[in-house]
Formats: structure tokens, C-alpha cells, sequence
């Protein structure tokens, strides 16, 4: 599902964020990335979801070369992924429901199919009784689950997440990661990065560990070098 | 890709989807009144400035076709021509197919006039006689398209022995025209800066519009949204300001046109004529309104090209 064939990344000003990391996630697989703030796993997820471009190497996401895919198609890109922040990013002038129903509404869904599908998303994560209340009203928990809610609504093959639990209790973030899981479990291929070494031990999903932007752990089924299999 | 809605439905939600983000946008601007009157405001000023004075100029236009059809031709005739040959004179041009009207100024009445009007009047007590001649004013039958009709009977009344000149009185026609010309560009100018201004002024509020949205249009970019669909409701917006504008100005239009219909009623009858102001027909007045409606989409699309490539999510 996902490629990184030798990546770096270098900002401006000269910091490398990334340095030659090569590692391949297969379709329907869960994985964890950890590391120290700083290590990387931020700039891996962006790689991935297009918000910034490698300096070298390739990415291949379900078999399509991102290098090849120019500004105007990274929208197309996008849709097929579920992104959650650890900041939720949801939109506070609108109902829970609205801001769900935004990817749908983006990719020209009818308002029945619409309808429906919020409201299974937000069945999933246990808060169809919230549909009409504003996020501001909502505890941190809750927004989070809301920023899932609106990351599955479309029905994206991979779903990355940033530091999902970054601001929420153990019992929280357990929760939050077992409905990672469950995602998982339907098809959907995960991507966390979350320093919490402690759950995603529990979690019991391969771990990949970014160190100085090097790869210095990858437990992942597929050794580097590998080339078959995705 | 795999999560497509099929073709069809999404032809039929792509309008659907159009028609709710124009409303959308309109629903925006009546949640904050205050500032969509102002620029609404700002944009109809703007537009009805230019409005009235080409309202001015085309009734000044008008006015003055009526005068061109007044034509008239003076003969002045030698001094020593007596009073019955200037009137059997008159009686003969009447039966002429080109004159519609012969009217005759004798010495007398010509003297009555000149001291009323010239501000001379008291010079002419050093004189023993008078000097004046006795002038026929001739209106010509003016037939449109045959300017040259009127140049030749002008000649030709020239050459009757009584005559000492013909003049035609048109010079003054010319000068208007040529003065209305000067007006007509200089009012074009002045409507293309008011065009810019109305573009800059749309321009503006859709830029601040597109920073107070920025965390919108960030999450938007994030999940997918392509650059027509966060334009989209941008444009609307200028779309909606164009619209509103453009009623506007015609409302302050016809209100001061309102205002001004009696005094100038008055003031045409002064002159005895029937002279009513001319408004705006239907088509200049949609006319205005597709203008408005440019200058709006055109002076959102500026700023939405200009800004909303620098938000990038990060």
C-alpha cells in the first residue's frame, strides 16, 4: 500500500527531516510509527498525504508514483486517505454532522448517500447522539472521536493518524486505538505515529522506529530489501 | 477511484451542489449586515455615478435632436428694402416645398428685440434712424439623410436680389455635438476607473473573506477538496456582491431620477416645451446588473487566484 523507496527530506534552511528511509506497508496492514519529537514521523505521514515532497526518492501509494502526480491531482490522492490530527482540525461553525459530511460533500456525494454514511461513521465511533451539537461543545475525547468520524466517512483505503492521543487520558487513547483497530480489522490500512511506547505495545501491530530521520527499528513483516509483496 | 459516486448521480449533485453554495454564500453575506451593506454600498455608489451622468448626457443628446430640427435660416435683407416687398417675398417663399414656416421681423419689432436682448439698447438713442434690416426667418422642411437640400436652399435664397445674406444657423448644433462628444469620453473614463475601483473594493472584501476562512479552506485542501470546489463559494460571494450592487445602483438611480423629474418638468415648461427625463429602459438596466455581476465574479476570481494558492496545509 505504501513505498518509500530511499526517501529523504530536507527543509529549507538545510534540516534533514528524513534520510534515506525505504520501507513498504502492505495493503490491510497496521502499523505504528514511533520516535522522539523531531525523529520524523510527522514529515512521513505529510510525505504521504502530499502536504510536502520528498528531496529524493520515490513514494508509491497503491502502486501510483507520487512523484508523477502533479498539484492540481493531489486532491484526487487525498480521497483515498483518512487523516487524523492530533489537533482534530475540525471546524467550529458548524454542527458535528457538517463537518463529518465534509469529504462527502467534496467528492459530490447526494444527500441521501450523504446522510447515510455520517450517520453510520459516526454510529462507529459512538457519537450519533452528538449529530446536532457544535465540537466546541464536545470533550477533547469526543472531538477527537468526531475528527475519526469525519477521516472513515468516505471510506478511505489507508488512514494515517498523527499523535491520535496526544492529548487524552490512558483510558481515552486506549479507546481511540482500538477503534484504529477495528478499522483495521474491515480492510482498512492503518498508519499511526504516537510516541505512547506503553499502547502500542498492547496493541500488539508492527513498529517502526524513526531515530535523527533513519529508520533505527522496523518490524514490519517485510525486510527492507524486499521487493515483492506489497 | 474506488470510492466514486456513479457519473449520473454526480452530474445531478454537481448542481445541486452549485445551487447550495450560492445560497450558502448569500446566506453569509445576510448573516453579517452591516458589512455587506457597506461594500454593497461602496459598489452601488460607484455604479450609479457613471449611470447618471450617461443618463444626463443621453437626454442632453435628445434635447438638443429636438433643436436640430429647428433649423432655421436667417434672411437678411438690404436696409432699403421696403416692408410690403419683404412680405410679398414672404408670401412667395411660403409656397416653397422646402420651407415649412416663413416668419417676419419688421424694423420695429426687430429693434424691440434687439434692445431686450443685446444689452445695446441705449446706444441705439444716438442713432436718428434705424439701422436694422428687416430679417425672415426661414424653417426649412428638414429631410433627414438630405443635409444638402437645406446647404442648397440656403444658396439659392442667397441669390434673391432682396437678400443681402442667408445664414444658416447650425454652427451652434455643431458645437454641441462636438462638446457632447467631449463628454461622452470623458464619462467613459470616468466609469473605467469607477470599474477598477469596484473590482479593487470586491477585490478586498473577498481577500479578507478568504483569510477568515483560512482554517476552512486548510481542512478543505486536507481532505481532498480541489481548487474549483474552495473557489467556488468565494466566487458566489462576488457574484452576490455584483448582484446586489447592481440593484442598488438602480434603486439610487431611479430615486434621484425621482427627485429630479419635477424641477426639470418645470424648468421645460419655462421653455415651453413638453421635455420629460428619459429613465432607464429594461435593457440598460439589466445592462448595469450584468456589468455588476462581472466586475464582482471578475474582482473575487482576482483575489481568490491571488491568495488562495498561499494556504497550504502543513
Amino acid at each position: 500500500m505504501i513505498h518509500f523507496d530511499n526517501i529523504s527530506k530536507r527543509y529549507p534552511g538545510g534540516h534533514d527531516a528524513l534520510r534515506q528511509i525505504s520501507l513498504r506497508l502492505g495493503k490491510g496492514q497496521m502499523a505504528f510509527l514511533t520516535g522522539h519529537s523531531g525523529a520524523g514521523k510527522s514529515t512521513l505521514l505529510k510525505l504521504i498525504a502530499m502536504i510536502e515532497r520528498p528531496t529524493r526518492g520515490q513514494i508509491f501509494l497503491d502502486g501510483v508514483n507520487l512523484n508523477n502526480i502533479g498539484n492540481r491531482k493531489i486532491p484526487y490522492i487525498r480521497r483515498n486517505i483518512g487523516i487524523i490530527f492530533q489537533n482534530h482540525h475540525l471546524l467550529y461553525d458548524r454542527t458535528v454532522f457538517d463537518n463529518v459530511a465534509m469529504p462527502l460533500i467534496i467528492q459530490g456525494y447526494r444527500r441521501q448517500e450523504i446522510h447515510k454514511r455520517v450517520r453510520a461513521a459516526l454510529n462507529q465511533v459512538g457519537l450519533l447522539s452528538k449529530e446536532k451539537t457544535y465540537p466546541i461543545t464536545l470533550s477533547g475525547g469526543e472531538q477527537q472521536r468526531v475528527g475519526i468520524a469525519r477521516a472513515i466517512v468516505h471510506k478511505p483505503l489507508l488512514l494515517l493518524a498523527d499523535e491520535p492521543t496526544g492529548n487524552l487520558d490512558p483510558e481515552l487513547s486506549r479507546e481511540i486505538m482500538q477503534l484504529f483497530a477495528r478499522f483495521n480489522q474491515v480492510g482498512t490500512t492503518v498508519l499511526i505515529a504516537s510516541h505512547n511506547l506503553e499502547l502500542i505495545k498492547e496493541m500488539g501491530s508492527p513498529m517502526i522506529s524513526l531515530q535523527d530521520g533513519r529508520v533505527s527499528h522496523n518490524g514490519l513483516p517485510f525486510s527492507i530489501s524486499s521487493s515483492q509483496g506489497r | 477511484m474506488r470510492n466514486s459516486p456513479q457519473k449520473s448521480s454526480r452530474l445531478r449533485s454537481y448542481f445541486s451542489h452549485h445551487a447550495r453554495v450560492s445560497l450558502a454564500s448569500l446566506g453569509r453575506l445576510y448573516a453579517q449586515p452591516i458589512a455587506t451593506i457597506m461594500t454593497t454600498a461602496v459598489i452601488s455608489i460607484a455604479l450609479a455615478l457613471p449611470v447618471g451622468l450617461y443618463i444626463a448626457l443621453a437626454n442632453v443628446g435628445q434635447v438638443s435632436t429636438g433643436w436640430d430640427n429647428s433649423t432655421q435660416i436667417s434672411l437678411f435683407l438690404h436696409t432699403h428694402v421696403q416692408q410690403q416687398d419683404a412680405e410679398k417675398l414672404m408670401r412667395r417663399l411660403e409656397k416653397h416645398k422646402d420651407i415649412k414656416k416663413v416668419e417676419l421681423i419688421d424694423k420695429e419689432k426687430g429693434l424691440k428685440q434687439f434692445k431686450k436682448t443685446s444689452g445695446f439698447g441705449d446706444a441705439l438713442k444716438y442713432l436718428d434712424e434705424n439701422p436694422l434690416p428687416i430679417v425672415l426667418v426661414v424653417q426649412p422642411r428638414i429631410h433627414p439623410g438630405q443635409p444638402d437640400r437645406t446647404t442648397k436652399l440656403v444658396d439659392d435664397l442667397s441669390k434673391n436680389k432682396l437678400v443681402e445674406i442667408a445664414q444658416l444657423d447650425v454652427q451652434w448644433v455643431k458645437r454641441l455635438y462636438t462638446l457632447l462628444e467631449i463628454a461622452n469620453r470623458s464619462i467613459l473614463v470616468i466609469s473605467s476607473m469607477l470599474a477598477i475601483a469596484v473590482l479593487l473594493v470586491i477585490g478586498n472584501t473577498i481577500r479578507l473573506d478568504i483569510q477568515n476562512r483560512r482554517e476552512e479552506i486548510e481542512v478543505s485542501k486536507l481532505i481532498g477538496a480541489s481548487d474549483a470546489f474552495i473557489r467556488r463559494p468565494f466566487l458566489y460571494t462576488g457574484f452576490w456582491y455584483g448582484v446586489l450592487g447592481g440593484v442598488m445602483a438602480w434603486l439610487i438611480t431611479v430615486s434621484s431620477l425621482m427627485l429630479m423629474e419635477e424641477p426639470i418638468h418645470n424648468l421645460a415648461l419655462l421653455y415651453h416645451s413638453d421635455f420629460r427625463l428619459n429613465g432607464l429602459d429594461t435593457g440598460s438596466t439589466l445592462l448595469l446588473i450584468l456589468i455588476s455581476c462581472a466586475l464582482g465574479l471578475t474582482g473575487s476570481w482576482i483575489a481568490v487566484s491571488r491568495h488562495l494558492k498561499d494556504i497550504e496545509p502543513s
